[in-house]
């Protein structure tokens, strides 16, 4: 296991550093000239030479990306041009809090879609599996903003039962920490749930139409054994691909929800990054990202083998 | 006569469709006396694999309404509720079934799938089901059974895991096996296994077997009794002997007599039709034997010389090959004009890999094939497309090599179309001539596939290869797929119509019966080998070689009165051909038998 492990990883770094070109050229074909910018309203050529002279920006692209790489190889992702902070102190401050939220939305996504997709299985064309349909529906079409600021209007403004925004590291202040994340991670999760209660579902209506589960019912199991056991560790082959693709809607989403809920978190560094051209964090963010993405599907991918056997012989 | 261990009375069965319900057995009644096995024989829609279901409680409860009387040993098992329904099932009545490749969990070891019953019905601790499961293992003849208990379903073979199955359907002891087509999806030789492992546990063990076939040999071979169902009901029931001696009832008939029988071609010199009888009145039609259709005075249309396909092997993370699978072995033979040669072995001969090498739908590593007067294997893409025109396929499932939005009519006349062989106009009338021919009716062309059963299908597809005017046919399990009744007649199309247009047929097929019917010459492949070719009387009459030998006496023989023979208990498993890395195969020897029949030394 830890060879493949090791191969997998080995394997990603073709990926990243496919990505890494991709990210640097980003900054290369947009339009306009940070050099310009910086050197103010008189544009004074000398500045300007300077200042390209200080950035490396004469030298050829290839030399340019090379130097990049060099800086985010050795952890060095460059400055912000907004705050004057160090690109991975920044991301090192947001990051917590999004996987916080993510983790959180993910379970609010698994104990809401799965159940109600092996239930919708199990009790498939009844009024139970309909109904599931609904919701699912509902789940999917309905906006996470619109249910981000109902909610808060509901809970927060009306019941006050919990805090409309804000946020507290889990570190500090593990209740209120919580207290703050249940909303935006519920109307996260609550996206995530539809498409994996569908996903559970589809995979459920097929494991219990196989043959082996005639055979399971045929040697008088009871349908808590066949459901539970031998049926639901099969369906969740599909289902963990999903988790993991659903792992990169879950990044799109948070940018939304953090800025309805005003949370410090990934997301919404990124959005205040992209508007204040801020390229470095960017650049930063995308690379990260691209990280989180190829680890989650090396988690799948591990889980995929330690649930099925047929797997484990090829590794 | 003994209490019977099952006894089904009036036993009804529906299936509630588009919110209806429409009755799919009716009224079926029977026993089962203790030690007894009993044989419910049909074809497909017959419901003879729901009743099975019924017995057991095993439909959707939501989608079926099961109505009579199921009595097993003095209690109606359709009057129990669910729970004690489930203390029943793989206690008292286990089951096995057809396909062995699907029905264990792929994820779970095949010791955790055998204890789970031990557990569950006979309350043992893990460790007792474990020993006890080792022993069931040993019992159903696995080699290393002991070792084997932690081993996943997919590291066994088809026929061991259809062991595994027998394993655990025995566990709990039961007083009656239902076996649903427990051998179909098997190889002939492991069929035989099987079919002789089941026999010696069905006496070691005392219990009762109700075996669910189409196959009337192995019917022959294994039943006390027999029940003949047909379109859902009960036609017949009675010995085996008598069934298949002194059937009254006209399907009964029909059905034996559509039979192929290893065996029956003796003293006939050319290839003969099945004799057809209605079903409906059993009105008998004399077998015709085909006139002499073979052209040996022409070049033969299809010349393949020391044909070699291999699959390469890759494993590892950059994907090294570190093998091959020598799927066709230095191959050669002939066929002329006029004349079906079929190919014959098991899973993984590579018989349907020559067949494919031929038209270079998969790429041959090496060898000549001349074809038509083409040099098949140094043809570009263009010279492929025409030489296509020559040798057309027809594959095993009607079902799924027809595209289910295309008209019939489209699909026939498509090859004509892209080949541009003349108008629209022509295209039409050839399509209604070639429907005709085919014995289906020229309206039929507007039709979609779906419209039609699985015989008019494979009749379709017949018709699509004929659209070309092609000089051979590479049929591949062309009629396996098919009911007995429906394959006797698609053979007897296929005699007609190479009488009519002089057709080669090359006739891929595991079935050695039909084959010993529709063919002048055969060849049989083992490991991607010939082992023996010749006229089909030769081999058939006087086989030399040890496999072909091997495998003609697995055919189960459609005669009650070879009831009882035993092969004798083997577990050979199917080679695989897969070789290791710089692997030369030997240098192969052939020896002639008599005119034409070679047959391969050493």
């Amino acid at each position: 296991m830890p060879v493949y492990i090791g191969k997998r990883l080995l394997v990603a770094i073709p990926t990243l550093l496919i990505i890494s070109i991709f990210v640097f050229s980003l900054q290369k074909l947009l339009p306009g000239d940070p050099v310009l910018a910086m050197a103010g309203e008189e544009r004074d050529p000398a500045t300007i030479e300077f200042l390209r002279e200080k950035y490396r920006l004469n030298d050829p692209m290839p030399i340019q990306y090379l130097n990049w790489l060099g800086g985010v190889v050795t952890g060095d992702f460059g400055i912000s041009l907004r705050t004057n902070q160090p690109v991975l102190e920044l991301i090192g401050q947001k990051l917590p809090v999004t996987i916080q939220l993510a983790v959180m939305a993910m379970f609010f996504a698994m104990i809401i879609g799965i159940p109600i997709g092996i239930l919708a299985a199990v009790k498939k064309n009844t009024w139970i599996d309909y109904t599931a349909n609904i919701v699912a529906l509902s789940g999917l079409s309905i906006p996470n903003f619109w249910l981000g600021i109902m909610l808060i209007l509901l809970v927060s403004v009306q019941l006050g039962w919990l805090p409309a925004s804000g946020y507290e590291s889990i570190f500090v202040d593990p209740v209120r920490s919580i207290q703050t994340m249940i909303m935006p991670a519920f109307v996260l999760g609550n996206a995530l749930a539809a498409t994996l209660m569908r996903h559970t579902r589809s995979a459920m209506v097929a494991v219990l139409s196989s043959d082996y589960i005639r055979t399971a019912r045929a040697k008088g199991l009871s349908p808590r054994e066949i459901i539970l056991s031998h049926s639901f560790r099969n369906a969740l082959l599909p289902v963990i691909t999903l988790l993991a693709l659903l792992f990169g809607e879950l990044l799109a989403g948070a940018v939304l929800t953090e800025q309805i809920f005003t949370i410090p978190g990934f997301g919404k560094m990124t959005v205040d990054a992209v508007f204040t051209r801020d390229y470095a964090v960017v650049q930063g963010i995308v690379l990260c990202t691209a990280v989180g993405f190829i680890l989650m599907n090396l988690l799948a991918d591990i889980a995929y083998v330690l649930l099925n056997p047929r797997l484990r012989a090829t590794i | 006569m003994t209490k019977p261990v099952l006894s089904v009375r009036n036993l009804s069965t529906s299936f509630l469709v588009d919110g209806q319900w429409k009755s799919v057995v009716r009224n079926m009644s029977f026993d089962v006396a203790p030690g007894e096995t009993v044989a419910i024989v049909g074809e497909s829609g017959s419901g003879k694999s729901v009743t099975s279901l019924s017995l057991m409680r095993l439909l959707a409860p939501a989608t079926s309404r099961i109505e009579g009387e199921v009595m097993l040993n003095g209690r109606n098992l359709l009057a129990l509720s669910e729970k004690e329904m489930r203390a029943v099932r793989g206690n008292e009545v286990s089951m096995i079934f057809q396909e062995p490749m699907t029905s264990l969990n792929p994820i779970f070891t095949i010791g955790r799938q055998i204890s789970e019953v031990l557990i569950r019905h006979k309350a043992m601790s893990k460790t007792e089901a474990r020993a006890e499961t080792i022993r069931l293992l040993e019992k159903v003849r696995i080699p290393n059974a002991a070792g084997r208990f932690d081993e996943y379903p997919h590291q066994f073979s088809g026929g061991m895991r259809q062991r595994v199955m027998i394993a655990m359907a025995l566990a709990s002891r039961p007083k009656l096996l239902i076996a649903d087509e427990p051998t179909t999806a098997l190889d002939v030789t492991i069929q035989g296994q099987i079919l002789d492992l089941i026999k010696v546990l069905q006496e070691e063990e005392g219990m009762s077997v109700l075996f669910i076939t189409h196959d009337m040999g192995v019917v022959a071979e294994i039943a006390d009794r027999t029940i003949v169902m047909f379109r859902g009901d009960e036609v017949e029931t009675g010995p085996t002997e008598e069934i298949f001696h002194r059937g009254k009832h006209p399907y009964t008939r029909a059905l034996l007599s559509a039979v192929p029988k290893l065996g029956s071609m003796q003293g006939h010199d050319w290839p003969t039709r099945f004799p057809v009888l209605d079903a409906e009145t059993g009105k008998p039609a004399e077998p015709v034997e085909v006139a002499d259709t073979v052209v040996l005075s022409k070049r033969p249309v299809l010349e393949v010389k020391n044909l070699v396909t291999r699959f390469a092997i890759r494993s590892g993370l950059w994907s090294r090959q570190t093998g091959a699978v020598h799927a066709v072995e230095n191959v050669s033979f002939d066929l002329f004009q006029g004349e079906t040669l079929s190919l014959v072995g098991e899973s993984g001969c590579g018989k349907s890999t020559t067949g494919r090498s031929i038209m270079r739908l998969v790429e041959p590593t090496g060898g000549e094939v001349a074809l038509d007067g083409y040099d098949v294997m140094r043809l570009d893409t263009m010279g492929l497309r025409q030489m296509r025109k020559s040798v057309q396929m027809i594959f095993q499932d009607p079902f799924s090599s027809l595209n289910p939005r295309m008209t019939v009519g489209t699909a026939i006349s498509e090859p004509f179309i892209k080949h541009r062989l003349g108008t629209a106009k022509e295209a039409k009338e050839k399509t209604a001539d070639l429907l005709e021919k085919v014995g289906l009716s020229a309206d039929m062309a507007s039709r979609y596939p779906h419209e039609f059963s699985g015989g008019q299908r494979q009749r379709i597809a017949i018709a699509r290869a004929l659209a070309l005017d092609p000089k051979v046919i590479v049929a591949d399990e062309s009629v396996s797929a098919l009911d007995v009744s429906i394959k006797a007649q698609v053979c007897n199309l296929l005699l007609d119509l190479q009488q009519s247009l002089n057709l080669a047929f090359l006739f891929i097929s595991h079935d050695m019966a039909v084959v010993e019917r529709v063919s002048h010459r055969v060849a049989v492949m083992y490991l991607g080998e010939i082992v023996e070719i010749g006229p089909r009387a030769a081999v058939f009459d006087n086989p030399q070689h040890p496999y072909t030998k091997k495998l003609m006496s697995a055919v189960p023989v459609p005669d009650p009165s070879r009831r009882g023979i035993r092969r004798g208990i083997s577990n050979d498993e199917l080679k695989s051909p897969v070789r290791a890395m710089g692997y030369e195969p030997p240098k192969r020897e052939y020896r002639e038998v008599s005119a034409g029949h070679m047959v391969q030394v050493g």
